[in-house]
C-alpha cells in the first residue's frame, strides 16, 4: 500500500438521505396544490410564485456570495419561495411578492444565522410582512373580475358555504390554500416518505376541531366545522408550515404539545378575533414558544424511566 | 408477541452476504507478531520475557497488572525480538512484544479444568478465565473474570450471551454460532455454573433464522438456558439495549448490567471460556471477518492474536482496488486504520476495505433541526443538541441533557441529513468531561 488511508472517528458509513432530497420531496408534495392554484387562478398564479421563488433563490444566491458559503443547493429557498407565493392572493403586485420573498429571507432566515437558525418560519414572516404592510392588497381575493370574500369571511359573517366547493378547491383565498383535496395529496407524500410526522398537524387538526366543536358558536356541526378545517389555510399551514424542522419543536412530546397550541390558538384568533383567519399568526407565535416547549419536554435518557429490576 | 427490541435505532445496509456463508477457514500469521501488553479495560499487563527469549506457543508472556487487567500469551513459538512501542487499531502507541515466529508453532502443555458436565468449584472457573486472558471480544475488551465476579451471585438472575452481531459486515459470530454450538453453549452452561440462581440466554438478532433454529433445537433439553430472537436493528447488540431487549430492565450509564441482575457475553467470550475450562487453553486466537467492497473473496479467518493485518489481508488475496478506507471493526464503531501495519488483538473483530469513503465524501452542512437523530438514538437523548452544547464547550448543559448517556453507537450520524459529524462531537465532549472529572478528583 502506497499511501496512507483516511481516517475517521466511528461511524464511518452515511445515509443516503440529505438536507436537498428531504427539500426535493416539500416541493413534490406542494406542487399538486400549486398545479391546482395555476388551474384555478389563471396564469398570473404561475407569474407570482415564479416571482416570489425567483426572487427567494436570488436573495439567498446573493447573500451567499457575502458569506462566502452558497446554500442554494440545498433547495430551502424553493421552498420559502414557494410556500409564500402558494400564500399570497393571486392579485397581489408582483413587485410585491417579491418584497415578501427578499423580507423572508433576508431578514427573517440569513441574519438570524441562515438555514436551522431562524426562530420563525420564513414564508410566515414574510406573509405576515405584507399582510401588515399591504392589507389591502393581501386581502383582495377578487379574480376573473368576480368579486368574492373567502369561505370563511362569508361563513363568519352568517352565510353559508358549499363544502363540496372547499374541499376540491373551487373557492376565493389564496393562491395554495384553496384545495383540500390537493393539499392533502402533497401531505400524504411527505408521510410516505417520512419527512414529516402526523404529530404536529394531527395534534393541530384534531385540537382545532375539537375547539371549533365547543367555542364556534355552532356546537358539533360536522359541516361547519368541516369547512372551519378546509379553510383558511389550516391544511396548509398544518401538514407545511407548522411542521417545518427549524421551527417545530425537537421532542416527541413538545410537537404533540405544539400541535394542540396551535389548533387552541387559530380557534381564539377565528372565533374571538376580528378576522376570519388566524394560522398564520398562531403558527408564528406557536414558534416563538418553542425553545420553552422543548425546555419543558426533555426526553427521559434511557435508564432512567425504569427500575432496573 | 411484539417482536424483541429497542426504541430508536436504525437499519444500515448490512452486507453480511458477502462473508455470511464462507466457513471460517485457517490463516497462518507471518514472520512477526506483535502482542500489546494493553488489549483490555484496565491496567496494562507487565511483561515476563526479555529480548532474546523464546517462547512456547500457549506461553504467558505478560502477566496482569491488577485485578481489572488481563495476561497475554503467545500464539506461536518463537524468539522476543523487541519490547518496544507499537501502534495499535485505536491509533494508540501502546508498549508491546514482539516475537519472531520460528513457524514451529511448539506449544505448552495445558492442563484442562473439567467438562460442562463435571461438579466445578467456583474460583477455580473464575481462576481459569482469568488465567487464560479472557476479555470481552465484542470490542469493549473488558476482562471477562471481573465480569463474572459481582458481589452477589446469588442475585444474578440472566446470563445474556450477546449473539445479535448487530455491526453491518460482521458475520464472524454468526459462523461461530453455526460451526461451534456446542462450544457456545458448554460455555454458557460453565459460566451458569457460577450463579445458582441464573437462567442463560442466546440473545440472537432474526436475520439469522437458522442460527435461531440450530440453537433451540440444541438447547431444548437444557432446562436453564433459552434462545430470545430479536428484531434486526443496529445497536441491538449494544448491552444496555440487549438487556431491556430480553428482559425488560434498564440500566443507565452509571449502573453495571449486575445492577439489573445480568451479566452479557459476546459469543466469542463465551466460547473462550469454554476453551480455558474444558482445554486449558488461554486466548490466542480469535474469528475475523475480512469483508468489503475492496476484498476479492470475503471470508471469516480464524487468526492468531498478535497478526499483522497486512499478512492478514495478504493471505485473505489482498485487494482488488484500492480501498479509500480500511477499519479494524464494523463501520458503526470499529476503528479507521491509516495503513494495515497494525496487530490482531483480542478485540479484533473485522477487516472492512471500503472503495469509498462516505465520510470524507460528505460535507457537513446546516442543522435544519429534523429530528432524525433523537428519533435514531437508542439512548433517548437529543444528538443535534449535545452536539450544539460540544461546539460551544458548555459542559454544564451537555450533561444536565444526559450527553454522558450517549453509547457512541453512531446512529445519529449514520441518519444526519446534514452529514454532520454528532456521535464524533458528542464522544470527543464526554471524553472531555470524564477526563475533568478524573482530575477534580484526583485533587
Amino acid at each position: 500500500m502506497s499511501e496512507l488511508k483516511n481516517v475517521s472517528s466511528n461511524p464511518h458509513i452515511r445515509s443516503n438521505n440529505s438536507t436537498q432530497f428531504i427539500m426535493l420531496m416539500v416541493i413534490v408534495a406542494l406542487l399538486p396544490a400549486t398545479g391546482y392554484g395555476i388551474y384555478h387562478f389563471g396564469i398570473r398564479a404561475l407569474f407570482v410564485l415564479c416571482t416570489t421563488v425567483v426572487s427567494a433563490v436570488v436573495t439567498e444566491f446573493l447573500f451567499g456570495l457575502y458569506k462566502k458559503d452558497q446554500t442554494v443547493p440545498d433547495l430551502s429557498a424553493v421552498v420559502t419561495g414557494l410556500l409564500l407565493g402558494l400564500n399570497l392572493p393571486v392579485s397581489i403586485p408582483l413587485w410585491m411578492a417579491a418584497l415578501g420573498s427578499i423580507f423572508a429571507i433576508l431578514v427573517v432566515k440569513c441574519i438570524f444565522g441562515g438555514l436551522g437558525q431562524n426562530f420563525m418560519n420564513p414564508a410566515l414572516g414574510g406573509r405576515v410582512f405584507l399582510i401588515l404592510s399591504f392589507p389591502k392588497a393581501m386581502t383582495d381575493f377578487a379574480y376573473d373580475a368576480i368579486s368574492g370574500a373567502t369561505p370563511l369571511a362569508r361563513l363568519k359573517a352568517g352565510e353559508s358555504v358549499d363544502i363540496l366547493d372547499m374541499v376540491v378547491g373551487n373557492t376565493q383565498g389564496t393562491i395554495g390554500e384553496t384545495s383540500a383535496i390537493a393539499i392533502l395529496v402533497g401531505a400524504c407524500i411527505l408521510l410516505l416518505f417520512g419527512i414529516i410526522t402526523l404529530r404536529v398537524p394531527g395534534m393541530y387538526i384534531l385540537s382545532f376541531a375539537l375547539f371549533t366543536a365547543l367555542f364556534g358558536g355552532h356546537g358539533f356541526d360536522g359541516a361547519f366545522i368541516a369547512a372551519q378545517l378546509a379553510g383558511g389555510g389550516l391544511l396548509l399551514g398544518a401538514f407545511f408550515m407548522a411542521t417545518d424542522y427549524v421551527t417545530r419543536p425537537i421532542t416527541v412530546k413538545g410537537q404533540y404539545i405544539y400541535g394542540i397550541f396551535l389548533g387552541i390558538l387559530t380557534g381564539i384568533f377565528r372565533f374571538f378575533g376580528p378576522g376570519a383567519e388566524g394560522v398564520s399568526y398562531a403558527i408564528i407565535i406557536g414558534n416563538l414558544l418553542v425553545p420553552l416547549i422543548e425546555k419543558y419536554t426533555k426526553p427521559t435518557p434511557f435508564g432512567y424511566r425504569k427500575k432496573a429490576h | 408477541m411484539a417482536r424483541l427490541t429497542f426504541t430508536g435505532g436504525i437499519h444500515p445496509y448490512d452486507g453480511k452476504d458477502l462473508s455470511k456463508s464462507s466457513p471460517i477457514e485457517d490463516v497462518l500469521p507471518g514472520k512477526e507478531l506483535v502482542f500489546p501488553l494493553s488489549q483490555h479495560i484496565g491496567a496494562p499487563a507487565t511483561a515476563l520475557v526479555q529480548k532474546g527469549d523464546r517462547v512456547l506457543r500457549g506461553q504467558k508472556i505478560a502477566e496482569a497488572g491488577g485485578f481489572v487487567s488481563a495476561p497475554v500469551y503467545s500464539s506461536v513459538s518463537g524468539t522476543v525480538k523487541a519490547l518496544e512501542k507499537r501502534r495499535i487499531a485505536t491509533g494508540d502507541m501502546v508498549m508491546s512484544i514482539i516475537v519472531e515466529n520460528d513457524e514451529q508453532y511448539e506449544e505448552v502443555e495445558y492442563t484442562p479444568l473439567g467438562t460442562p458436565e463435571d461438579d466445578l468449584k467456583r474460583e477455580d472457573i473464575i481462576n481459569a478465565v482469568k488465567e487464560a486472558g479472557i476479555v470481552g471480544m465484542g470490542g469493549a475488551g473488558f476482562p471477562t473474570h471481573v465480569k463474572l465476579s459481582p458481589k452477589e451471585p446469588k442475585d444474578i438472575d440472566y446470563i445474556i450471551a450477546n449473539c445479535a452481531e448487530c455491526e453491518p459486515y460482521l458475520t464472524s459470530d454468526y459462523r461461530r454460532m453455526l460451526e461451534e454450538p456446542e462450544k457456545l453453549i458448554g460455555g454458557m452452561k460453565i459460566i451458569l455454573k457460577l450463579f445458582p440462581n441464573a437462567h442463560g440466554i442466546l440473545a440472537v438478532e432474526d436475520n439469522k433464522p437458522d442460527c435461531v433454529g440450530l440453537l433451540k433445537k440444541m438447547v431444548s433439553t437444557e432446562s436453564r438456558i433459552c434462545v430470545k430472537a430479536l428484531k434486526t436493528k443496529y445497536p441491538q447488540g449494544s448491552e444496555r439495549h440487549l438487556i431491556s431487549a430480553t428482559t425488560g430492565r434498564e440500566i443507565n450509564s452509571t449502573m453495571l448490567p449486575a445492577d439489573a441482575g445480568c451479566i452479557v457475553n459476546n459469543v466469542d467470550t463465551i466460547v473462550s471460556v469454554y476453551r480455558a475450562v474444558t482445554e486449558g487453553k488461554p486466548l490466542m486466537e480469535r474469528i475475523i471477518t475480512v469483508t468489503g467492497d475492496c476484498i476479492k473473496d470475503p471470508k471469516n479467518y480464524r487468526c492468531h492474536t498478535g497478526m499483522n493485518y497486512a499478512d492478514l489481508l495478504e493471505k485473505a488475496g489482498g485487494f482488488t482496488t484500492e480501498p479509500e478506507k480500511i477499519i479494524c471493526g464494523g463501520p458503526m464503531m470499529g476503528f479507521a486504520m491509516f495503513d494495515l501495519d497494525i496487530p490482531v488483538t483480542k478485540t479484533s473483530t473485522a477487516l472492512l476495505a471500503f472503495k469509498k469513503d462516505a465520510v470524507s465524501a460528505s460535507k457537513p452542512t446546516a442543522c435544519i433541526n429534523c429530528g432524525k437523530c433523537a428519533a435514531a438514538c437508542p439512548g433517548r437523548i437529543i444528538p443535534s443538541h449535545l452536539a450544539m452544547y460540544a461546539e460551544r464547550n458548555d459542559f454544564e448543559n451537555f450533561v444536565a441533557d444526559g450527553g454522558m448517556e450517549c453509547c457512541e453507537c453512531g446512529c445519529c450520524s449514520f441518519v444526519c441529513p446534514a452529514k454532520r459529524p454528532l456521535t464524533q462531537e458528542i464522544k470527543s465532549m464526554r471524553k472531555l468531561e470524564l477526563a475533568n472529572r478524573k482530575n477534580k478528583g484526583g485533587k
